[in-house]
């Protein structure tokens, strides 16, 4: 069986992985700042840290976009390096479970006062 | 002088091993290509492939103290001993420094390296303006001695998948010469997660290369046409 053309996907994730990567070379910065500003970083310092909403949107943006980032490059290493195409499934929707559920943690421990008032 | 030969029969039964060979030869003005074949002068069962000897054929790529150059056109006072002669990496050995190619001239036929035009033919060439022909300057005089290809790690894991870097400059090629038709083909063939995008820019075949030509930008070119194809 032989194919002429490409799959005509690669190029969405490719520009995915090169957005993300400006988004984090300009958020990663401002975090940075804001966290250094903010030391010593105990419970009530973090709970200054993050009072202002933007910085939550921020910091949740950032982690998004990293998380985008990190599954464009762990799905590269998992095809150069895995060639069981079984294998290389279970891997890349472990990473994706993975991924997803570690924004999803962030964004309720980010907002789940502002939204559900407890702490 | 001393050299490190990579010593392959596959009659004899053994594993490939690395042979040391001392020669007499003055390096000034000579080119490893003289000392190889200096050597085979001394020993004939010393297997290797060349031909134009001067850099012209692309037959003589091997690999050098750990770079991929054509032996031809190395200068044998710029190395240093003892001078490890290898095959090229990421290709089966057929015997010492001569390697199966067809991995690399599979992936160069699947971009389908010829004129794409079906119009009438005109009753003169079929002519370009002097830009036109200018896109062509970096991209047609690759000479397919897969000095890059075989250094690009993404087609060491990758050759069944991946066209590499020779392949994607020959296909650059074809789609910014101005005579081609087939552009939104030639781009339907290498929009694919493995056919183009293995290539992480990692620019091991700008290093490579003999001609000093840059895949790397060729492949940028590409990728910038299908982003401007998409968004």
């Amino acid at each position: 069986m032989k194919s002429t053309t490409g799959s005509h996907t690669g190029t969405g994730s490719w520009l995915l992985q090169r957005a993300t990567a400006v988004v984090l070379a300009l958020a990663l910065p401002v975090l940075m700042v804001c966290f250094l500003a903010a030391l010593p970083l105990d419970f009530t310092g973090w709970r200054t840290l993050f009072a202002p909403p933007w910085l939550r949107v921020l910091m949740l943006l950032t982690v998004a976009a990293l998380a985008l980032h990190a599954w464009v490059g762990m799905r590269d290493i998992f095809m150069d390096y895995v060639h069981h195409t079984g294998l290389r499934l279970l891997l890349v929707l472990a990473v994706i479970v993975t991924l997803a559920g570690s924004v999803v943690w962030l964004a309720v421990i980010l907002f789940a006062t502002a939204l559900w008032g407890t702490t | 002088m001393k050299f490190r030969l990579y010593r392959y029969s596959p009659e004899s039964g053994e594993k490939p091993y690395m042979q040391d060979v001392e020669l007499d030869i003055d390096p000034v003005g000579k080119m490893l290509l003289d000392a190889l074949l200096a050597i085979k002068a001394q020993d004939e069962t010393l297997s290797l492939r060349r031909s134009c000897r001067e850099g012209v054929c692309g037959s003589d790529a091997v690999n050098v103290n750990g770079r991929n150059r054509l032996a031809c056109i190395t200068p044998l006072s710029e190395l240093k001993e003892p001078i490890e002669v290898r095959p090229l990496p990421g290709l089966p050995v057929i015997r010492d420094l001569i390697v199966d190619m067809e991995p690399f001239y599979r992936q160069y036929r699947s971009i389908k390296p010829w004129l794409v035009n079906d119009e009438p033919e005109p009753e003169v060439e079929r002519l370009q303006s002097p830009a036109d022909r200018a896109l062509l300057d970096g991209a047609y005089e690759c000479i397919l001695c897969a000095c890059c290809t075989t250094s690009c790690p993404s087609f060491w894991w990758n050759p069944e998948t991946f066209v590499g870097p020779a392949g994607l400059l020959q296909a650059y090629r074809f789609i910014a010469d101005s005579r081609d038709e087939a552009t939104a083909a030639r781009l339907d063939n290498l929009e694919d997660p493995y056919r183009l995008y293995r290539c992480r820019g990692i620019m091991n075949c700008v290093d490579a290369c003999p001609k000093g030509l840059n895949p790397t930008a060729a492949i940028g070119r590409i990728k910038s046409l299908l982003v401007k194809r998409r968004v």
